[in-house]
């Protein structure tokens, strides 16, 4: 039998304050960085801000330089030029612009093939959403996110006890806050692909606490001599190795997609390896200390 | 305990087939099987979405206060001339949604009342002011929506694309999806033009027009325009036509004094084809009109000899020949330098029919068929180096039970391929991402009831007690575990467009089947071993 740690025995809930002190900086950068999405300030997605994307491909190597100088022979300003990992290809980004929608793209093409005419290329694809869009998606993002902290919290308040819900949707928010304000941080873009991977990051997350609250659950029936902190500890302690193998997997195949996934999917699998190591830590540091905060010693009154 | 044993291991069996039925469409083999097969099994299997197989995903915004706004230019012109029959004076000016009526008296007042009940008035006082009622607008935007919805679909199958999907979306949006396109521009030309085909008679005796350049360079017209604005008569305009000279390729814009009122318009054709001309092999547009049309160009071409009749097309003046004589019979042409192309979608949008109102492209993406390939490849590398990683590690940690986990993961997936190809579901990049994470998920179930079986085992229990009470005291976590995240999948589909929708089909499709293989599949193997004969250690 491999074993991680042999019945381990950590007091994990003894770390509350430095849990809490590092789960606080995290949220707070999480609402700055939603903050500053809401008021527009923040990298986002041409999905969510409105404009034109196209990716080309060229036969050969390209400078990023030659095709800055072609596009603002055309006229174009304000946009962002950006070399994927994979050969030759490139992302060309414009925001807000006066033109027309479709226009723009047709300028891009046009300028390129004139200023750059020996190196051929294909439009990979091409995004134009016009403002109008871009509100809505932005609207449903955000509904779809508080949808899913009211359904968790509902599911796990119905099976548990309305404590225990509070605790989890904390934990669940915690993560998602922790990766957009990482995100945010580090200049990514916030686009719909995103999004995706926080509300799958926060599922998975809730997975990983809901485990650890069956097994509180279970022990609080059990031993009711023990104090609530240590019934919490042990319980933790029980389903560590389950905890970290399941992350382990989750991880691997996480690894898998950002290193072989392909460009678009590089972004989401960062967001879900991330949210794992993350979601792993706050179902052990934060989403039981908050139950033991709010709910106290009368955790034994019900079943 | 033996039979509970068969039937689930029957269970396995038919819901395995199943899948390889189902998801055969899939693989390299279908075309080999024979063809009472292909007649009768499944053979549409998962289907690929517009970013995997490259396409267009349109949507467009029909521009419904444009087609009150014409309604209402229509009812002012009828108000003039049922003020003229009337013999009632008074002036009756369009502007934009309402209509300005003055002098305002009761007998005018009285007349639009009479004979046009859906005209609300605003204001009231020295000049009537009036509108479209709320509710009429409404109407006429929602019927508007609905022709531009048919005009696009007959413009699209004229076209020629495999199983377009065409719909309207809210109150005013059409959405498009177009797989396979390889010519994505022109797709798009062909659905956003309204295709006003206009013919409009050239004003050339006033003193305005001999003003008016010979020709100027493109990105000079605002400012022509705003040098001629209130010197022109005012019922003519200034459109112009576009010449590209062909050895230089250099346009010029050539401006035109035109009859604002159109003397023919396009909803009298009744066909246009592409001809080619002989003596320059240039291709052309030729037009029929129908009997009412033909009547009409008649009078206008007999009534107009010697005087130049500009065909335009969405303001833009494709030519302006002189008319030599009197045309009978309906027919007529538009020429121009096209290529073939031009020429043919030119016939495509006048045989579909104008839009009623202009469009305006609200989002747009496009995705070329070599990305789609790329992203298929990835994903399926990715998800090949995954399992193998989820598979390697299991062995490592749990030995032979986690060869039986494994085994589940395996069959989990082939049991997730095949439901998807049941249901024909599309699959999307992120749909892919959603499976290489279920991969990752899938083992938790296993990894749970390991855990609580090394748990009973160090508790003292023989390996069949401990495979059974592992069962039984994993299940509600399992059970809670998995619907959380049918929770976040439920909210994805709800509020995903195409591309999200795949991610929460294939994720919560994975929760489900995952439920499946590991309450049923793997017990069952533990079960088979633990029946031949007691195991006295066990490996995990």
């Amino acid at each position: 039998m491999i074993e991680l740690i042999r019945n381990p025995n950590i007091n994990f809930l003894g770390k509350r304050n430095i849990a809490f002190l590092v789960s606080g900086i995290f949220a707070i950068i999480g609402i700055i960085a939603i903050v500053r999405i809401a008021t527009g300030h923040a990298n986002l997605g041409i999905d969510f801000a409105g404009g034109t994307a196209i990716q080309l491909k060229f036969e050969k190597s390209i400078a990023l330089h030659d095709v800055r100088l072609a596009l603002e022979s055309g006229g174009l300003k304000d946009f962002d030029l950006q070399e994927l990992t994979t050969e030759n290809k490139i992302l060309i980004r414009v925001k807000k612009t006066e033109q027309e929608l479709g226009l723009v793209s047709e300028n891009i093409t046009n300028s390129i093939s004139q200023k750059i005419p020996n190196n051929p290329y294909v439009v990979d694809s091409t995004t134009v959403v016009g403002p109008k869009v871009g509100g809505r998606l932005r609207a449903d993002a955000a509904k779809a996110v508080a949808m899913a902290i009211i359904g968790i919290l509902i599911y796990v308040a119905f099976r548990f006890q309305f404590k225990f819900g509070v605790g989890a949707t904390i934990a669940t928010f915690h993560d998602v806050l922790a990766v957009l304000g990482i995100f945010y941080l580090m200049g990514k873009e916030i686009n719909l692909i995103l999004i995706t991977a926080l509300l799958t990051i926060a599922g998975y997350s809730l997975t990983d606490t809901v485990v650890v609250f069956d097994r509180i659950r279970e022990n609080l029936k059990l031993k009711q001599k023990d104090s609530v902190e240590s019934v919490m500890n042990t319980s933790i302690n029980e389903v560590l190795s389950r905890t970290i193998i399941t992350s382990t997997t989750v991880l691997l195949t996480s690894i898998a997609l950002f290193f072989f996934g392909g460009e678009v999917l590089h972004d989401f699998s960062l967001a879900m390896i991330m949210g794992v190591i993350i979601g792993t830590y706050s179902s052990i540091f934060v989403a039981s200390p908050v139950v033991l905060l709010w709910g106290g010693k009368r955790l034994f009154a019900k079943k | 305990m033996k039979k509970k044993i068969l039937w689930r291991l029957i269970l396995i069996g038919v819901t395995l087939i199943l899948a390889v039925v189902f998801f055969l469409p899939n693989t390299p083999l279908f075309p080999y099987m024979p063809e009472w097969w292909k007649k009768n099994m499944p053979d549409k299997g998962i289907v690929l979405g517009l970013d995997l197989q490259g396409g267009l995903h349109l949507v467009f915004e029909v521009e419904g206060n444009k087609a009150v706004e014409i309604t209402t230019e229509r009812i002012a012109s009828r108000l003039r001339e049922l003020f003229a029959k009337k013999n009632l004076t008074a002036e009756v000016i369009a502007n934009g949604l309402t209509i300005t009526i003055s002098p305002s008296s009761p007998d005018i007042r009285k007349a639009v009342e009479e004979n046009y009940p859906i005209l609300l008035p605003v204001e009231t006082g020295t000049s009537l002011v009036c509108k479209i009622s709320d509710k009429e607008a409404q109407r006429i935007k929602d019927t508007t929506a609905d022709q531009a919805l048919e005009t696009i679909r007959n413009r699209i199958d004229q076209f020629g694309v495999a199983e377009p999907t065409i719909h309207r979306q809210g109150e005013n949006e059409i959405v498009i999806q177009l797989p396979g396109v390889k010519d994505p521009k022109r797709a798009i030309d062909l659905i956003g033009k309204t295709a006003q085909l206009e013919f409009k008679l050239v004003n050339d005796d006033t003193n305005v027009a001999a003003e008016l350049p010979q020709s100027i360079a493109p990105g000079e017209e605002e400012e022509l325009l705003k040098q001629f604005a209130g010197r022109i008569p005012e019922d003519t305009e200034i459109l112009f036509e576009k010449r590209v000279n062909k050895e230089t390729g250099a346009v010029r814009k050539i401006p035109l004094l035109l009859k604002k009122q159109a003397a023919l318009t396009g909803d009298l054709l009744s066909d246009a084809k592409v001809n080619i001309d002989s003596r320059f092999s240039e291709p052309y547009v030729s037009l029929s009109f129908n009997a009412a049309g033909a009547k009409l160009f008649e009078e206008v071409t007999g009534a107009n000899v010697k005087k130049r009749l500009a065909i335009s097309l969405d303001n833009t003046i494709y030519s302006a020949p002189v008319i030599q004589e009197k045309i009978a019979g309906g027919n007529a042409q538009i020429t121009g330098s096209f290529s073939m192309e031009e020429a043919k979608d030119l016939s495509i949008v006048l045989r579909a029919g104008a839009l009623p109102a202009p469009m305006k492209m609200l989002q747009n993406v496009t995705v070329g068929p070599s990305l789609g390939r790329d992203s298929i490849e990835a994903g399926k590398i990715a998800g090949i180096i995954g399992t193998i990683a989820v598979v390697i590690f299991m062995i490592f940690y749990y030995r032979f039970s986690g060869l039986i986990a494994d085994f589940a993961l395996l069959f989990n997936i082939v049991l997730l391929l095949g439901a998807m190809a049941s249901l024909n579901s599309t699959l999307t990049l992120p749909g892919i991402a959603g499976i290489i994470l279920a991969i990752g998920m899938a083992v938790d179930s296993n990894v749970l009831m390991f855990e609580r079986m090394r748990d009973e085992l160090r508790a003292g229990k023989t390996p069949r007690a401990a495979v059974d009470s592992g069962y039984d005291k994993a299940f509600w976590t399992i059970f809670d575990s998995h619907v959380t995240t049918l929770i976040t999948a439920a909210v994805l589909f709800q509020f995903g467009t195409g591309p999200i929708k795949g991610f929460a089909v294939t994720l919560s499709l994975g929760v489900m089947i995952n439920l499946f293989t590991a309450l049923i599949g793997t017990k069952s193997i533990f079960d088979i071993i633990n029946s031949r004969r007691e195991l006295k250690k066990l490996s995990i």
